[in-house]
């Protein structure tokens, strides 16, 4: 039976037992003369029962999801014939592979090889003693489970705490989830960083100047190592992420002062949303839209006056990145903006300043850090926008500042370095992580960073 | 004003007149300086908001030009003689004879027959290209569902090659064949205009497009693998995202104490919602495919991952639906007796719900354009099968649009913009059903 077919399984048992549960306690509320004799309602007895019913069932059908395959891998080993262990462990797994795919592939009656029917038979059976055993053992930890919970039924028993205590474990559980998630994210990329940095400097890879990650297959070849210098990469990414800010920053505030400042409330109910929607759009829509309309546009125009533009400029897709953050800028510095106290306009105006005179001298000064954690925040988003620089910029590391030429960035090389067929152990896969592990520290500093300025600023005024 | 400002001190300094005088000319002399700076001000506002407006608009016309001529499809009517003999099958043959027959040549023969005076191979060759390859398909389909046609002569109407079709979606002047520009030859070009005069040739809806899989013949290629895909995903991420976030956003706003893991918790979840995309792809493959080995390319692998995306936007929007319910309601049913959890389950819960279901319409409307992570865990494979499970190699819409993208013919441009037109659709109406909703059910308290 698959998982899914289990899973249904466990969830109607609960469903069954539930009844039960507050069936039972219904007739000793009869017994008794009434719902009010009971410690708690019907329904919670029911819940009692059925959540012993379905968790233990859940917690095994898990474990063994996890580990059924590990296991039954270790049990393959004394089918694997002596010839290929003596090669070693790579081989070993290699041949458990082989079986894995002929098994699951159901391509048993095609081999020839003896050995390999032999192991594959073997896996065979022990995936079928696997299916029926976890049923076994799933069912009765349900009916155990649900059994015990059943007899503890009396007028006295607090059923209404029991679930709630386990309810409240549940919700603990998944605002916990958060946590383990950044955990997840830390240790994916750091262990795989740390085993590429066993194998290139961490010193190479900050301030190197050659990336070229493809290894030669052959040690002799030129450039059997590749070069892992990711500086050209850092390079790309500021370029790019400079010229987004260029053009988010003065078009994003200048629109969201004007929103604050100056627009009536129907204009702004109208403008508001409508800015909105450029945040929303798919990143791969602007990534198709910088590749094939703006890119081509800023060549035609670079030519109209002499200058040779290449056709995946940094300057193209920086400034479809610029547009797609616009409304981050705009709609955090309208916040910060409305924020500053009415008190402080009343004052300027009351000396005679004019509205944009109040707005430059007073309103900009006191919003600034809001307006700056803003613009941490986009420029974080700027830094690890993928989409659109995979599609618009380049694929070579040029290390140059021109944004008329090529640049790519880290996003764009974890990208082409993951897609496609790859062996996870080399140097040029792990490159990716330690790659994602720049781009994780440096986006989650700038996002403590806004953070920790934004609320200092909204505390300062409320 | 530094001129004014001297000679006004130096006034000052001599004569005990008036100061006010003196500040009033002042600054009715800058007045009208002031006043321009104003009006500039306002206008570099207007200026920018029309901007960025702007870029929307340009965006929305440059896909919505491209993409159009892609719902369009054209066909060309073909008199197909059934031929048993050319066929090799017979009203009674199986299925799967059927199916093995020959029906690229039967299309080739109707060609033939329309074009008699074509007789050189060369030339041959060149008018069995006005077809689309997909179109015995189309007969082979027609056929199998129902036999008994075989043997009789039968007038349909097949798909046209893209290059013809692009002749005649973008009403090229087919008199003028050497200013088109256009991989056909000259006699293509007069053929087609030979049919087109004589009616046979026509436009529809391109239903293909709804209905097939991605091909690498354009005008075979169509969105439905990537829709069911994107629908697969999107169950996945809904199942998993939902329950979670409402669970943690219940437990944050209602029960958690001041403490430091509170703290942490919270600290994380706004950290999560700033992380690039990308870097949960690279969770989502050393952890789901390398350490629990779950299948690549997978619906639920690409379901997880943007889950956990999703996660922060559904909790802070759950969380602020949660807090906007007054503590009046609270502290009634508290007062009847309820237990803290009964109070959330009966009474808040119920009334936040219209808050917590809009933001996570919006949460998932994210989901569905994202595209990044997916690549990292293998969802870029060539899929020209509709997916039947969660564990089946799947592509969604937004990778078909990225894969599209990348293909030089000219042709998968006007799909890739369809593709993102179909996208957008999807997207403005979850975004309108979250309106809807806040509109319809939000309570101002």
């Amino acid at each position: 039976m698959s998982p899914a077919t289990l899973l249904l399984l466990a969830l109607l048992l609960g469903l069954a037992t539930f009844a039960f549960g507050r069936y039972k306690a219904l007739s000793i509320a009869r017994s008794k003369g009434g719902n009010r004799y009971l410690h708690s309602l019907p329904g919670h007895y029911g819940m009692m029962v059925g959540l012993w019913c379905v968790l233990p069932a859940l917690a095994i059908l898990l474990a063994w999801q996890l580990f059924e395959t590990p296991v039954t891998n270790s049990l393959l080993d004394s089918a694997v014939p002596q010839s290929i262990s003596d090669k070693g462990e790579k081989a070993v797994e290699l041949y458990k592979n082989d079986i894995r795919n002929i098994v699951s592939a159901d391509q048993l009656d095609q081999v020839t090889d003896p050995d390999k029917k032999h192991a594959a038979l073997r896996l065979n059976h022990l995936n079928s003693f696997s299916r029926i055993a976890l049923l076994i053992v799933m069912l009765s930890a349900a009916l155990i489970g649900a059994a015990l919970a059943y007899r503890k039924i009396k007028a006295s028993t607090e059923a209404r705490t029991v679930v709630e205590r386990i309810l409240h474990v549940f919700l603990v559980s998944c605002a916990s989830i958060a946590i383990l998630t950044t955990i997840g994210i830390v240790f994916s990329v750091l262990f795989e960083a740390i085993r590429f940095f066993q194998q290139v400097s961490f010193l190479e890879f900050v301030s190197g100047t050659k990336w070229s990650p493809q290894t030669a297959i052959r040690t002799d070849q030129v450039g059997s190592s590749g070069s892992f210098g990711a500086v050209p990469l850092f390079v790309g990414t500021l370029l790019i992420s400079a010229i987004a800010m260029l053009v988010a920053v003065p078009f994003g505030l200048l629109s969201a002062i004007y929103l604050a400042e100056y627009a009536s409330p129907r204009a702004r109910s109208i403008i508001k949303p409508l800015l909105e929607v450029l945040a929303g759009i798919p990143t791969v829509v602007y990534g198709f839209f910088a590749a094939l309309t703006v890119a081509p546009l800023i060549r035609g125009l670079g030519e109209s006056i002499g200058l040779s533009v290449s056709s995946e400029s940094a300057l193209a897709a920086g400034i479809v990145v610029g547009i797609m953050i616009i409304p981050f800028v705009s709609s955090l510095s309208d916040d910060v903006i409305t924020a500053v106290p009415q008190a402080m306009r009343d004052g300027s105006y009351g000396l005679g300043a004019t509205k944009s005179e109040t707005v430059r001298k007073v309103v900009f000064p006191a919003a600034l850090p809001g307006i700056v954690g803003g613009i941490l925040l986009a420029a974080s988003r700027a830094i690890g926008e993928t989409m659109i620089v995979v599609m618009a910029a380049g694929l070579a590391a040029n290390l140059t500042v021109n944004p008329l030429e090529a640049v790519t960035t880290v996003t764009v090389q974890i990208v082409t370095l993951l897609t496609g067929d790859q062996e996870f152990d080399s140097a040029k896969t792990l490159a990716a992580f330690a790659l994602g592990l720049m781009l994780f520290v440096t986006t989650l500093m700038l996002n403590i960073i806004a953070l920790h300025v934004v609320r200092r600023y909204r505390e300062q005024y409320e | 004003m530094n001129n004014s400002d001297k000679s006004n001190a130096g006034a000052a300094s001599g004569l005990p007149t008036p100061a006010n005088k003196d500040t009033t000319s002042i600054v009715k002399a800058s007045l009208k300086r002031r006043y321009a700076a104003e009006k500039r001000f306002k206008l570099y506002g207007i200026l920018s908001i029309c901007a960025s407006i702007g870029f929307l608009v340009i965006l929305m016309v440059s896909i919505f030009s491209k993409g159009w001529p892609a719902f369009i499809g054209t066909y060309m009517q073909l008199d197909i003689t059934l031929d048993q003999d050319t066929l090799g099958v017979t009203p009674q043959s199986s299925y799967k004879e059927l199916r093995a027959a020959n029906y690229s040549k039967l299309i080739n023969n109707a060609l033939l027959e329309r074009f008699p005076d074509v007789s050189k191979r060369k030339e041959k060759r060149a008018l069995y290209k006005l077809v689309s390859s997909g179109a015995e398909y189309q007969l082979s389909a027609h056929v199998i569902n129902d036999p008994s046609m075989i043997g009789q002569s039968i007038k349909m109407w097949v798909a046209a090659d893209d290059e013809v079709s692009a002749l005649i979606k973008y009403k090229a002047n087919l008199d003028e064949p050497e200013n088109i520009t256009t991989r056909l030859s000259e006699k293509q070009i007069a053929w087609t205009k030979q049919m087109l005069d004589a009616g046979e040739i026509k436009t529809g809806l391109n239903k293909a497009f709804f209905t097939n899989g991605d091909s690498r013949e354009p005008e075979q290629a169509g969105i439905r693998a990537a829709l069911v895909g994107s629908a697969f995903t999107l169950l996945i991420t809904f199942l998993l995202s939902f329950p979670v976030a409402v669970a943690a956003a219940i437990y944050l706003e209602e029960f958690a104490p001041q403490n430091r893991w509170t703290d942490l918790v919270e600290v994380n979840i706004n950290n999560l919602a700033a992380v690039p995309s990308i870097v949960f792809g690279l969770l989502g493959l050393a952890v789901f495919i390398n350490f629990f080995s779950l299948p690549r390319s997978a619906p639920i692998v690409g379901g997880i991952v943007l889950s956990l995306m999703t996660l922060p936007t559904i909790i802070i929007a759950s969380r602020a639906a949660l807090k906007a319910v007054p503590p009046s309601i609270r502290e009634a049913a508290r007062g009847l007796g309820a237990s803290p959890q009964q109070v959330v389950w009966h009474h808040v819960l119920p009334l936040a719900m219209p808050g917590i279901l809009t933001g996570t319409i919006i949460g998932l409307a994210q989901a569905l354009g994202e595209t990044a992570p997916l690549l990292m865990i293998g969802m870029v494979a060539f899929i020209v099968d509709v997916p039947s499970s969660i564990t089946d190699a799947a592509t969604v819409l937004p990778v078909q649009v990225f894969l599209w993208a990348d293909s030089p013919e000219r042709a998968f441009v006007e799909k890739t913009s369809a593709a993102i037109i179909v996208l957008l659709a999807f997207l403005i109406l979850m975004n309108a059903v979250a309106v809807l909703l806040r509109k319809k059910f939000e309570r101002r308290w």
